[in-house]
């Protein structure tokens, strides 16, 4: 399933309480284009991610994913719908409903959002926690499983929206280490499909091997951009070289 | 000291029991309405919409403030005199009406802290995947809070359950008023309130084994 959805961010600015967040984001994403953002805590990664999907809510800007352009400065209930349906969110914290089963999680939007009819519900979410290789936990409970499985479902549950654009937001950093191969894995697996992705993650060997184009963000900008080589190879940007000299890159 | 009139109890307890199903349906009638209004109570604190919010937080003040028996009055004897429509209140329904805004402005708030104990990233992923808010509280929030809710919503029931004998000031025949005629005319009134009180703690710990069965069930979907 290749994708076909773009994403285009212009001045896309975003404070919480006086601090610029987001310090005029602006960012071109082609279709099945697979960026990863790096860079320092508190820069502004994740929230870059989380207003794509409009959980924060921007101050000013635009974001564009696929045919639908929002202006944050009059985004209306139907724009925002529109963008989480055209956006799948994996979170850190994997962020499952802890009151279904991991086929449950998968199916809940399908029925609720999309109005698929419950049987075809089922049967996608089946195929896609088979393809997070978790057919056999289909009717476990969040809290039978362990943190890896958590996250595949937690992927499998934005696959199954069959959104054009999947956002990462440090999908491994509350893993334990032992868990954190499995989900590198699902993710070079979706990787593979030529799916329009935005992955923010301190896993830079991981990001070497699957990005396109690796972002480095700092103070709320992007700073510097460029294939994995340019940036881990010949990085230009002082700031740049000390993060990944930090990092042990 | 006389001793015991078994028999007069044992001859009274199926007349008492007679007034059993009065004490269930009040009891039940004012639980059901309790947790419909405890729950938008619960949600709009939550939610705390402008000005709502604090007509919401003066009831639940009032109703937790203030005695169940003087509510009663006030409802029963007070307001048709203020609103000459409820003169035709029967003393069942307000009573039902009495237990149901006191008892509700106690499960909001036990409610709400339920609610507000559904971990935060829950909320986000409903909205990341395009739910909407009634949709994320209906399928996601309220069942979890419901869960951790259940015990003290029981405790609540029970208090109900044994609230209803306060109907009997309001003039009805319940449980209490029926041992009250029966003891006025046989002066046994410690046999009489002692039926009275067996049956409504038979029914009490027959309450307590529900509430174990339930918890069980609600756990299911978090045992490891």
């Amino acid at each position: 399933m290749s994708s076909t959805t773009g994403v285009t961010v212009r001045g896309l600015t975003k404070t919480f309480g006086g601090a610029a967040v987001l310090d005029g984001i602006d960012l071109d994403v082609s279709p099945g284009e697979r960026v990863v953002i790096i860079g320092p805590s508190g820069t502004g990664k994740s929230t870059l991610l989380r207003c794509l999907n409009y959980l924060d809510q921007p101050d000013a800007g635009q974001i564009s994913i696929g045919d639908l352009t929002v202006d944050a400065a009059r985004a209306r209930k139907s724009d925002i719908l529109g963008l989480r349906r055209r956006t799948g969110f994996v979170f850190q914290n994997y962020a499952l409903f802890a009151n279904k089963t991991a086929l449950e999680n998968i199916m809940e939007a399908l029925v609720t959002v999309q109005r698929l009819p419950r049987a075809d519900a089922v049967a996608r979410a089946r195929d896609v926690l088979a393809e997070t290789g978790l057919a056999d936990k289909a009717d476990s409970y969040p809290a039978a499983l362990s943190g890896g499985q958590q996250q595949r479902v937690g992927i499998g549950r934005a696959m199954a929206l069959g959104a054009g654009v999947l956002l990462f937001d440090e999908p491994t950093s509350a893993l334990d280490p032992e868990w954190v191969g499995e989900v590198l894995d699902l993710m070079r697996r979706v990787a593979a499909q030529k799916q329009t992705l935005l992955i923010v993650t301190h896993e830079m060997q991981f990001a070497r091997e699957i990005a396109d184009r690796v972002l480095f963000m700092h103070s709320g900008r992007i700073v510097e951009q460029g294939t994995p080589a340019q940036i881990f190879d010949a990085p230009q940007d002082a700031r740049l070289r000390r993060f990944l000299a930090r990092t042990g890159v | 000291m006389q001793v015991l009139d078994i028999g007069y109890m044992l001859g009274l307890v199926p007349v008492i029991l007679g007034y059993v199903p009065l004490t269930l349906a009040m009891a039940s009638a004012a639980m059901v309405c309790a947790l419909v209004l405890a729950a938008l109570l619960a949600v709009e604190r939550v939610a705390r919409v402008p000005v709502l919010d604090r007509l919401v937080m003066l009831f639940i003040s009032f109703f937790r403030g203030t005695p169940l028996l003087v509510q009663l009055f006030l409802f029963y004897y007070g307001l048709p005199q203020v609103l000459p429509v409820l003169t035709r209140i029967d003393g069942v329904t307000a009573a039902i009406l009495g237990l149901t805004l006191h008892f509700a402005a106690y499960m909001a708030e036990s409610i709400r802290a339920a609610i507000v104990g559904v971990d935060r990233s829950q909320w986000e992923a409903a909205q990341s995947v395009g739910m909407t808010q009634r949709q994320l509280m209906q399928r996601i929030v309220l069942p979890q809070a419901a869960r951790v809710a259940a015990p003290t919503l029981v405790n609540y029931f029970i208090d109900m359950l044994k609230g209803t004998s306060l109907a009997f000031t309001l003039g009805v025949t319940e449980m209490m008023g029926a041992a009250q005629k029966e003891a006025a005319g046989s002066f046994l009134y410690f046999e009489a309130f002692l039926v009275v009180a067996v049956i409504y703690w038979v029914m009490v710990e027959a309450l307590n084994q529900g509430q174990k069965a339930l918890e069980t069930r609600l756990n299911k979907a978090y045992a490891r």
